[in-house]
């Protein structure tokens, strides 16, 4: 059976508009995703029929809200393979790494040691260095291989017993490389580290299975996975949430204030505090109902077709080159591309002309960066909606930039 | 439409590329980088007594926006002092819309940018290392 991309194409009302005379080429789903009609619907409805506060009332729009965000919930989880009470409600990505780099982080002593790798986004950089500020612990880096995966073959010399956590990107969001999640845990295990892994890349591309992964924070954002934005996900094992004091405080996290003591609400509730964004949670639960219903076998190999289509493109244009790996196996469809004597946010805007969206500079990922010695990429990330059409677009403008522009 | 944002005029004033290089013994640098973009410009001078400037190099990392502003300015700067600057200053902000009036060439070549707001600082940034390394 090949994959129905007009089928999907047809939810997404922002792919059928016209905006100046051109029609909508969206590959910057990196950055953030289309959202389709079951995910508008959901949020619609609730703020149509059962707008009201959760946790807090009794009366029937506040039971019905309280309904929706927790099936909202259970959705999460059953998208990740886990239970809805291990799902934690946040901000975003961002929030969800920072709330781990709090609350975790005071489980955590000086001396303590973090691994990260050198592709890491700064949202998976910046909160240890905050919590190095805070605590005295050492962050340590795994290199990045000259394709753009993190080095895992210079895992076992930067494991020490003082270990405690290695977090991750689970893919890319500058090479599209795959982690091998698995070796990682293994490698962890010998020495006691937790592992975290931020899925913000590959939430987009289907249902997970976080008990097979074996690890033992997974993050991801709604935006990014065809959800609102405003809400992200925080999974963690149960004995680790039990374990990790509150990050914000306020309603709803409590057992019993007074103001002697307050007590602690158990997860989730202890890591909500106070009024969470109901509509877009509901709306990032109908995304995971939304991504659940579709084949994802065809539609990665639907994606990476269109991969290889851009990067058979790509090569016959002269001077371009791709920072990431080349071939297809383990990597997922964000490609990002240099073209030469002409600079990424040149292309990008030459590419908006064309009616093509994507993502030029360094993508949050300046470490990175300067492994290359590159003042950025031009980021091309796919989503199964994206066709033909759309690397034929981005093609012939990439080609006109090469022409035109040096 | 940006196909007009890369009309001939600012491709040709990038393409020149006045000015760029490092000068070998300048009486003043001063570099500026753009956090939002990455880009970032170094420029040298050599001042005479006066404050006036007797010679200029740029060395530019970004788009093409911002060569093509590093170009015009150069091809302006030498026999200018801060003030001089400043109204190329003017000049340029006119150019991009965010003053009154009509600008002169070379920067009324950018009159196009002022339909891309987000693409303005990468015209200013050169003016803006230049103004650090006068003051
Ligand atoms: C790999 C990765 N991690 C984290 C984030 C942060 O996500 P957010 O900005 O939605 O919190 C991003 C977003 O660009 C990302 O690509």
């Amino acid at each position: 059976m090949s994959f129905d991309v007009a089928g999907v194409r047809r939810q997404f009302p922002i792919l059928s508009e016209i905006i100046d005379g051109k029609p909508v080429h969206y590959l910057d789903n990196g950055a953030s995703a289309q959202t389709p009609l079951a995910v508008i619907d959901a949020v619609r409805k609730y703020e149509t029929t059962s707008r009201a506060n959760v946790l807090r009332g009794v009366h029937r729009l506040a039971e019905r809200a309280t309904e929706a965000y927790e099936n909202a919930r259970a959705e999460v989880a059953a998208f990740l393979g886990v239970k809805p009470m291990e799902i934690v409600f946040t901000g975003g990505c961002t929030a969800a790494i920072n709330l781990v780099a709090y609350s975790y982080g005071q489980l955590l002593k000086a001396g303590d040691r973090i691994l990260l790798s050198e592709l890491e986004h700064h949202s998976n950089i910046v909160p240890w260095q905050l919590l190095r500020q805070r605590s005295g612990i050492e962050i340590d880096m795994i290199p990045v291989t000259t394709d753009g995966r993190i080095d895992l073959g210079k895992l076992p010399g930067l494991l020490t017993p003082r270990t405690k956590l290695i977090s991750l990107a689970h893919i890319s969001n500058v090479t599209g490389a795959l982690l091998d999640v698995k070796a990682v845990v293994a490698a962890a295990k010998g020495v006691g580290a937790k592992v975290m892994i931020d899925g913000a890349q590959r939430a987009p591309h289907g249902p997970l299975d976080l008990p097979e992964l074996g690890v033992d924070f997974y993050v991801f954002a709604g935006h990014k996975a065809y959800g609102p934005n405003g809400i992200g996900v925080l999974w963690a094992k149960p004995e680790l949430l039990d374990a990790m004091p509150p990050f914000h405080g306020g309603g709803s996290m409590i057992g019993r204030v007074t103001f002697a003591e307050t007590t602690w609400a158990p997860a989730p509730r202890r890591f909500e505090a106070g009024t969470p964004p109901i509509g877009p949670a509901i709306g990032l639960g109908a995304a995971c109902a939304w991504m659940r219903g579709l084949d994802w076998t065809a539609a990665h190999d639907h994606e990476m077709g269109l991969v290889q289509r851009l990067m058979d493109g790509l090569q016959k244009i002269d001077g371009t080159q791709i920072l990431g790996p080349a071939s297809l196996q383990n990597r997922y469809p964000v490609v990002s591309f240099m073209l030469d004597g002409v600079h990424p946010h040149d292309v990008a805007q030459t590419l908006d002309s064309f009616g093509v969206a994507v993502r030029a500079g360094h993508h949050c990922a300046q470490p990175l960066m300067d492994r290359f010695d590159l003042d950025g990429t031009t980021r091309v990330s796919m989503a199964p909606y994206n066709d033909t059409s759309d690397i034929d677009a981005l093609l012939a403008g990439v080609a006109h930039a090469a022409k035109t522009l040096r | 439409m940006s196909d007009e944002l890369y009309q001939e005029k600012i491709v040709a004033l990038a393409k020149a590329k006045t000015g760029a290089g490092k000068l070998a013994a300048p009486t003043r640098s001063a570099r500026r980088d753009n956090p939002l973009c990455g880009d970032r410009v170094v420029i040298d001078v050599t001042l005479d007594g006066q404050g006036r400037i007797t010679g200029i190099g740029h060395q530019v990392r970004g788009c093409l926006l911002c060569q093509a502003s590093a170009s015009a300015l150069a091809s302006l700067a030498v026999g200018k002092d801060a003030a001089g600057i400043a109204d190329i200053r003017h000049d340029a902000e006119r150019a991009i819309g965010r003053e009154q009036g009509a600008a002169a060439e070379p920067y009324a070549a950018f009159a196009p940018v002022a339909a891309h707001k987000s693409r303005q600082e990468c015209v200013l940034l050169p003016l803006e290392a230049l103004k650090d390394a006068l003051a």
